[in-house]
């Protein structure tokens, strides 16, 4: 055990070290109240993220509400045969499986927003290379040796790097690199929304509350002042 | 509180008031707490409407659909059955169904949408246990009627449309949940007609 | 009618329990020092936020799983399908940290104005103990979101017990109940936590209150406002009513009683206090990554180590002191020292001046070293260890324990300025 506590101090300053610290990360300049933005990142979610990385804390029918997808619509596009839209947002990969294909089970992505903050993800999503050592043959810039794959190669297209360790513009994309970048935000965007659903309400509710609290305040000084005059 | 001096109006009314804004904020507070109690999302999504298919039941057979925890008695009922229900209204406690033991919609003769099927709550009212089906053998417990309901619990009994016969615990008929059908052979447990 | 059928009602009480009689005692007769500063909003305070802890910690203990298997999606349910549940949690979360910044001023208080001396010792290692079963319940609360970070942590403390000879490694066994953290020792931590704790808590604080009331309130001068009986002219006695228990000893001077007075000055202190509470909690509940760490949006994994292992904010001087003893045995009990002679202190301190400011330039200087010392190895503690920090903290380290040391050398023969007899203003 007391080798354990010496290997903690030894590793901390190396794994600080190690994960480099700065990586420069963009603004995505996400907008929660945004949603159209919204709904292109839910959107995009099932279509490229959702086969390996689960939602599985956070529901079709909240999502739904909160994005102002209609019950119907949202259970004809979204779910499943046999889902029903109270059901968690989750996929039919066995973990067991999934370890053997990628070394690790992928992570479920419900919380990654506030693990790792909305502009890490948009950056993350933007900064994959080529690099032929990987097994899947990329790497990214701001998670190194990543596990996955670059799911959307087909759309970003590839990006090499430099000796100076710099991302080449990428070639062979669907998109343009303006389409790509908004892409990605309303990804981050989307993240950032299932990270902590109910963040909008929670800010329009302190402004109730602190409103309230000042007239309280207010109050409570005026009360004090004239309880006070016995005394001075 | 001996030991106010002096007391004015001003003094009087900043005390209320705060008091008044302190109370505000107290029930405030309390919202929270009071409102965490209700049913979670967990709850109401396994508390959601239970779809059943109806299309395979036999005529006088019975099966068992769960909605929120309890069981339902999904019913085809028989032409002798419906025939049936008409002949011991005078042994019944609410033959009409006058108590609100069900929709409005299915507030008839036959307690339900569509005739043929009965949609009721297998809990007894006496005590929450849940009556036996006794098919063609109900003349042990009622005589003349051959279909009914027998709760061994306390011994109550119900006809095939869930009401009560009389001298027995249970006081009011069987509960019909809300229901409709979303097709010819699609029973909907928990929303009702009209509603979907 | 109805206040006569009150009186009635409160007379059949009194008479079996002394309900009026205490309220007198403790609160509408309590006789308060008239000079009750910023600083002494933190007593208050400090209840308020217990009550906060405790009622939404038994809200949340009803939709929580202590289990290895749902405790962390337990958390998530209570955040997005518990109505309310976020609000309750955060309140309980932000609760934490505020009861820990709230204690601090409240100690720093009871140093600057020598709560602590002669006849309030007793008092003050009540306080102490209060903070030690807070440190305790703050720990293993904090395991129970099983988030990475939760288990780590917690892997950390628990390891220092390691560090006693012979027994060491059977009582890391023992605490975990198991060969790693695991649902065994979430349980327990849990049961800990959520009854055994916090009852202690409140029956601390309760003495706490009870200590108080028995040896009087000190104030921002030191002065004592109980006075030998008949040495003050009846005219100069304060024109407020005191309880008997209070001024059949004394002559009480310069007090007013604690309600209504100080009732309605600590309802602006907690107005105020909630201002700066909700705000954080609406606004930035994570507290800017120090309430609520980021690692913790994972599930605990005993195979993959947070890159930076921090305890929360408010174990960070005592961190510290730990992590800069590079020997792990003397690095435990260099912790553990820090807050024991927190708890010498009213016999560190050979001085009879209480108030900071009556008491020596030396005085003032070290206190003020102290509580820079005490800063700097907090905010070492929440971040990563390198050289240069190693250094720092160390540096603070002899800081913080040479305060108490060099006290007991000056305050011997201190040269303290005249205290004045009675409280002015």
């Amino acid at each position: 055990m007391k080798k354990f506590i010496l290997v903690i101090f030894a590793l901390v300053p190396m794994l600080v070290l190690a994960s480099g610290g700065g990586v420069h990360l963009d603004k995505a300049g996400n907008d929660l109240s945004d949603k159209e933005s919204l709904k292109r990142g839910f959107d995009s979610y099932v279509s490229y993220c959702l086969g390996c990385h689960q939602l599985q804390y956070q529901r079709y029918n909240r999502t739904f509400v909160d994005l102002g997808i209609s019950e119907e619509d949202g259970m004809a596009k979204y779910l499943l045969n046999g889902q029903r839209p109270g059901d968690h947002i989750t996929n039919a990969m066995p973990a067991k499986d999934a370890a053997k294909w990628f070394g690790s089970a992928p992570p479920d992505l419900t919380l990654e927003a506030r693990l790792r903050s909305p502009d890490w993800i948009y950056t993350y999503l933007r900064s994959f290379y080529l690099d032929s050592e990987r097994p899947f043959g990329v790497n990214n810039k701001v998670f190194k040796d990543v596990g996955m794959p670059h799911v959307l190669q087909g759309l970003q297209g590839v990006r090499g790097i430099d000796e100076h360790g710099n991302l080449t513009p990428a070639v062979g994309g669907s998109m343009t690199e303006e389409e790509y970048d908004a892409f990605a935000r309303d990804l981050s965007n989307f993240m950032e929304y299932v990270g902590e659903p109910n963040k909008l309400e929670r800010e329009s509710m302190g402004y109730w509350v602190l409103g309230f609290l000042f007239i309280f305040f207010i109050l409570s000084y005026l009360l004090k002042v004239e309880y006070w005059r016995d005394v001075h | 509180m001996s030991n106010a001096p002096v007391n004015n109006g001003r003094r009087r009314f900043l005390t209320a008031a705060t008091a008044v804004v302190g109370g505000v904020g107290v029930a405030g507070v309390a919202v929270p707490f009071i409102a965490s109690w209700n049913p979670s999302a967990r709850a109401k999504a396994a508390g959601a409407p239970v779809e059943v298919n109806v299309g395979k039941i036999q005529p006088g057979q019975l099966i068992r659909a769960e909605w929120r925890g309890k069981p339902v008695y999904v019913v085809r009922r028989s032409e002798k059955m419906l025939a049936d229900l008409a002949k011991h209204e005078d042994q019944l406690k609410d033959p009409e169904s006058l108590e609100e033991q069900q929709p409005s919609y299915a507030t008839n003769a036959h307690r339900s949408i569509k005739p043929e099927f009965m949609v009721a709550l297998g809990v007894c009212t006496h005590l929450g246990c849940a009556p036996t089906h006794h098919k063609g053998d109900f003349g042990e417990k009622v005589e003349g009627v051959s279909d009914g309901f027998f709760c061994p619990c306390h011994g109550s009994k119900f006809d095939m449309a869930g009401r009560v016969f009389q001298s027995v615990p249970a006081p009011t008929n069987l509960m019909v949940p809300e229901h409709s059908f979303l097709t010819e052979d699609t029973l909907l447990i928990g929303v009702g007609q009209g509603e979907v | 009618m109805l206040v006569k059928l009150f009186t009635d009602f409160m007379g059949w009480i009194d008479k079996r329990l002394p309900v009026t009689d205490a309220w007198n005692k403790h609160l509408a007769q309590y006789p308060a020092p008239k000079n009750f500063n910023f600083w002494y909003f933190f007593g208050s305070l400090a209840m308020l936020v217990l009550v906060n802890q405790i009622l939404t910690g038994i809200w949340l203990t009803m939709n929580y799983e202590p289990s290895n298997e749902g405790a962390f999606a337990s958390i998530e349910y209570i955040m997005r399908d518990v109505d309310y549940g976020w609000l309750l949690r955060y309140m309980h979360s932000t609760g934490a940290s505020a009861f820990f910044i709230v204690v601090y001023m409240h100690m720093m208080r009871g140093l600057m104005y020598g709560s602590y001396q002669k006849p309030r010792e007793l008092l003050w290692i009540f306080g102490m103990l209060i903070f030690l079963v807070l440190m305790a319940e703050a720990f293993m609360g904090y395991l129970l979101p099983w988030g990475n970070m939760s288990y780590w942590g917690a892997q950390v403390i628990i390891s220092l017990f390691g560090n006693v000879p012979i027994i060491g490694d059977d009582l890391t066994l023992w605490i975990r109940g198991d060969y790693v953290i695991s649902g065994a020792t979430l349980n327990r931590f849990f049961a800990l936590h959520v009854i055994a704790l916090p009852l202690v808590l409140v029956i601390l604080v309760f003495l706490h209150i009870l200590a108080l009331h028995e040896v009087g309130s000190n104030n921002p001068e030191g002065i004592d406002i109980k006075k030998p009986k008949g040495s003050i002219k009846p005219e100069e006695l304060s024109k407020f009513e005191f309880h008997k228990q209070y001024t059949a000893k004394y002559d009480i001077v310069d007090a007013i009683p604690f309600h209504p007075y100080y009732s309605v000055k600590d309802i602006m202190g907690v107005a105020g206090f909630l201002i700066i509470f909700c705000w954080v909690m609406f606004f930035a509940p994570e507290g800017g990554g120090y309430f609520m760490e980021a690692p913790n949006f994972e599930p605990a994994n005993g195979l993959k180590t947070p890159e930076h292992i921090a305890p929360v904010w408010y174990f960070g001087p005592y961190y510290t002191i730990l992590r800069v003893i590079p020997h792990p045995l003397l690095g435990a009990i260099g912790m553990f020292s820090a807050i024991i002679v927190l708890f010498l202190l009213p016999w560190f301190d050979r001085g009879v001046v209480k108030s900071i400011k009556y008491r020596s330039k030396a005085h003032l200087i070290n206190l003020i070293q102290f509580s820079i010392c005490f800063i700097i190895l907090g905010v070492l503690g929440t971040l990563p260890a390198t050289p240069v920090y190693n250094m720092i903290g160390v540096f603070a380290s002899f800081g913080y324990f040479g305060f108490f040391v060099a006290l007991w050398f000056y305050s011997k023969n201190e040269k303290t300025k005249p205290v004045p007899e009675r409280i002015s203003g």
